[in-house]
């Protein structure tokens, strides 16, 4: 008696999401199966894995990181650098000084900053923002225009703020529009409508769904990311067959095990691999759950993930 | 196929009789057919009926218990459709060609990976001892009564039967061989047998594994793990999810049994994609994940990984209450307060610890809710929060007399003062990323 495999073949597709333009550009979703079946159906994308960026430059405490960039001192030469990283498929600039909690970099400044890293590579870009839903649609809407043609990912719009970036990003400038909500599948779906009911279409959304760092409270991820796939793919649900992008290194690195220092816990040993191992654990974890693609700030990680992707696809 | 609750009361004396602790047979049998409650709780039922009932409510995965552990059992392919029932469990590898400095030092490594995370015990629950071709048995066996020492389970991976049978002798409790072959199966089963081992069986292929493990459960043998790892990533991701899904979605029992995934030949000598493998089967239905090493950096992420993605959803994780010094705190610094969740706790106490200030934490029992669902349940309270430092005896153990409570329950500042009247009650921002600056300025 031989072996009958079970399959779980789809009818439903996620929706293909391009970003950039030219030669590198990307191109996210298409697939029909749950992440990395292969054998139930083809997967035409493979996961694509960005390099995070900020405006306040490189994390210096970090030893291998900081030689990668040596003599890179903007961020455009910073990005020109990323663009070099094994296993890189885009890079994404998070313009954390833009903070009017932190240094409140004011939105030109963040707008040249944007105009040299597009003129320093040709990788499709992501552009996030500082997490205040004011100052971040002002700043997304100032860069889209600036970066107009280029195709470039606004990473996110948020509940507060999706009707600025949304009509800007989205419809005004015909750039890609990122919506993040927080690890809760209803969420994520009322964003995708109301972007909808706005006018933005369904193929220019790359969706957020939230993420956490492995051990802390992660299974919200993976369940989030399970029924999302399941709605979209099973129920064949067009308001979540988005593909599904997640920042990875902006939450990894905060946490306790990639902060302390060996002196403090000898027992754990060097900081720098604690860090790159708990950035590639969550990574694996989201692209294993349903995530498009990742983004990740240590060269270690970018190639370990982007080497494991293509063992699986 | 599932028993339905009334296919279940059919067979049962109807006398409600409420001896399984039950109100009613019915009541009885509809907990029975979803798994709430065990058959031999009713004391009515007789054996035949048992036997009868047991092989059609059995679950599709069996549990295979070695030593204290439990492997399989799964019902659902995601969590959130139930809850995962076996986490997985971690071993690391060694083989008697490595010189003893090598294998010395890695069992060092696995001694010194042993901590508590939200009072669950993070260690690694495996040796696996390889016998690699062309090395003499007694070095085998040398190795194992050696990993033996260190009290942890042993996997043996071995293909010669009698061999099997000497190491699994001197392996100092249960343990799995893992052996067993399209070639050798006969035997080898008749060795774990003997041994009252769990057997590994393996095989080139699906298909060959498919028929391996049917001749071997008409040997009678039913306690089996299956041993997924393939030539490459690609393939043994296959595997594992099939073996999965052939035994939850397609009730097929041949192949109802945990896997072991061997991350570290997969990874070959790579610790960077060992880590990733270790994640990727933790998510996806690896039962024992085979590392070549374990170290804290290895650890933190994937047993914290493993804690979120093994948890019930239905019970949401909680960190016992009482009073957590940070940053060195003594009874003189100043104390905060929020509730048992752990995703709260985990998120206040780093946030805490980033301000460098010392501070007492002082966690409630709140039912394991977030401060805003346990504030609207009744959960925290005032009232709560008087009780618990009254049960707790803070104030016998703690000097100071300023508490922060959680910006989102502001409100209860007034109660809390009435309550507290030594205490002077202080309100924290809404988010815990605000704390770093809040503590500073305090």
């Amino acid at each position: 008696m031989a072996f009958k495999p079970a399959s779980q073949k789809f009818n439903a597709t996620i929706n293909q999401v391009e970003i950039g333009s030219g030669d590198k550009k990307i191109t996210l979703g298409g697939e029909c199966t749950l992440p990395f079946y292969t054998f139930d159906a083809e997967i035409p994308n493979a996961p694509k894995v960005g390099v995070e960026l900020t405006d306040l430059g490189i994390d210096e405490t970090l030893p291998g990181l900081k030689e990668f960039y040596a003599g890179a001192a903007t961020v455009a030469e910073q990005a020109a650098k990323a663009a070099t990283m094994e296993g890189a498929d885009f890079i994404s600039i998070r313009f954390e000084g833009a903070d009017p909690n932190g240094e409140n970099k004011s939105v030109d400044e963040c707008v040249e900053i944007a105009k040299a890293v597009a003129d320093a590579t040709d990788m499709p870009l992501v552009i996030c923002g500082c997490k205040n839903a004011e100052k971040d649609a002002d700043l997304f809407n100032k860069i889209a225009e600036a970066l107009a043609g280029k195709n470039v990912l606004f990473l996110a719009a948020k509940e507060e703020n999706y009707k600025t970036v949304g009509a800007s990003a989205g419809l005004a400038y015909n750039q890609k529009v990122g919506a993040e909500s927080a690890v809760d599948i209803n969420l994520a779906k009322q964003l995708n409508v109301v972007l909808g009911q706005l006018g933005v279409k369904n193929e220019t959304i790359v969706m957020n769904v939230g993420t956490a760092t492995a051990g802390y409270g992660f299974e919200y991820v993976v369940s989030t990311m399970d029924r999302v796939k399941a709605a979209a793919l099973s129920q064949n649900d067009a308001a979540l067959q988005m593909p599904i992008m997640t920042p990875i290194a902006s939450e990894t690195y905060n946490v306790k095990e990639a902060i302390v220092s060996e002196e403090d816990f000898p027992e754990w040993g060097d900081r720098e691999t604690r860090a790159i191992d708990m950035e590639i654990t969550t990574a694996a974890a989201c692209l294993a759950s349903g995530s498009n693609a990742v983004i990740l700030k240590h060269p270690a990680s970018v190639a370990t993930i982007s080497k494991m992707i293509k063992e699986l696809v | 196929m599932a028993l339905k609750g009334l296919d279940i009361f059919k067979l049962t004396p109807k006398t409600n009789c409420k001896e399984c602790g039950n109100p009613t047979c019915m009541a009885f049998s509809m907990k029975v057919a979803q798994g709430a409650a065990q058959l031999d709780a009713c004391p009515h039922i007789t054996d035949d009926v048992k036997a009868q009932l047991a092989e059609a409510t059995a679950p599709p995965m069996k549990t295979i218990k070695v030593g204290e552990h439990q492997l399989g059992g799964e019902t659902v392919l995601c969590r959130h459709e139930k809850t995962f029932v076996s986490k997985t469990l971690y071993a690391v590898a060694i083989n008697d060609a490595m010189d003893d400095a090598t294998v010395d030092a890695k069992l060092e490594g696995v001694k010194k990976v042993d901590y508590d995370r939200i009072g669950e015990r993070m260690y690694v629950e495996f040796l696996y001892v390889k016998h690699e071709d062309g090395v003499d048995g007694a070095k085998f066996v040398d190795l194992v009564k050696k990993a033996a020492g260190l009290s942890r389970n042993l996997i043996l991976e071995v293909e010669d039967a009698d061999l099997a049978k000497q190491a699994a002798a001197v392996a100092g409790g249960d343990c799995i061989i893992n052996g067993a072959t399209p070639a050798n199966f006969e035997a080898m089963s008749a060795a774990a047998t003997e041994a009252k081992a769990v057997l590994g069986v393996k095989a080139g292929s699906l298909d060959e594994l498919y028929d391996t493990v049917a001749a071997i459960e008409k040997l009678g043998n039913k306690n089996l793990v299956l041993d997924a790892t393939a030539d490459t990533i690609k393939a043994t991701f296959e595997n594992v999810v099939q073996i999965r899904r052939a035994a939850l979605k397609n009730n097929d029992r041949t192949f109802g049994y945990p896997t072991i995934v061997k991350v570290g030949k997969l990874a070959k000598d790579d610790d960077k994609m060992q880590m990733a493998l270790a994640s990727l089967f933790t998510v996806k239905y690896g039962s024992i994940v085979v590392m070549q090493d374990m170290t804290y950096a290895q650890a933190l992420p994937v047993f914290g990984l493993r804690q979120n993605v093994f948890t019930d959803p239905q019970k949401p994780m909680t960190v016992e209450p009482g009073i957590y010094p940070i940053n060195g705190a003594t009874p003189d610094d100043i104390c905060a307060t929020t509730v048992d969740f752990a995703l709260t706790y985990f998120v206040v106490s780093g946030e805490l610890e980033r301000s460098g200030k010392p501070v007492n934490l002082l966690i409630s029992d709140a039912g394991g809710m977030s401060v805003l669902t346990a504030w609207a349940a009744g959960k925290l309270s005032a009232s709560t929060i008087a009780k618990f430092f009254e049960e707790q005896d803070i104030a016998g153990k703690i000097n100071n007399r300023k508490l922060i409570i959680p910006g989102k329950v502001a409100v209860l500042k007034g109660e809390i003062e009435a309550k507290l009247p030594d205490w002077e009650i202080i309100v924290a921002p809404n988010e815990a990323v605000q704390l770093v600056k809040f503590m500073k300025d305090l």
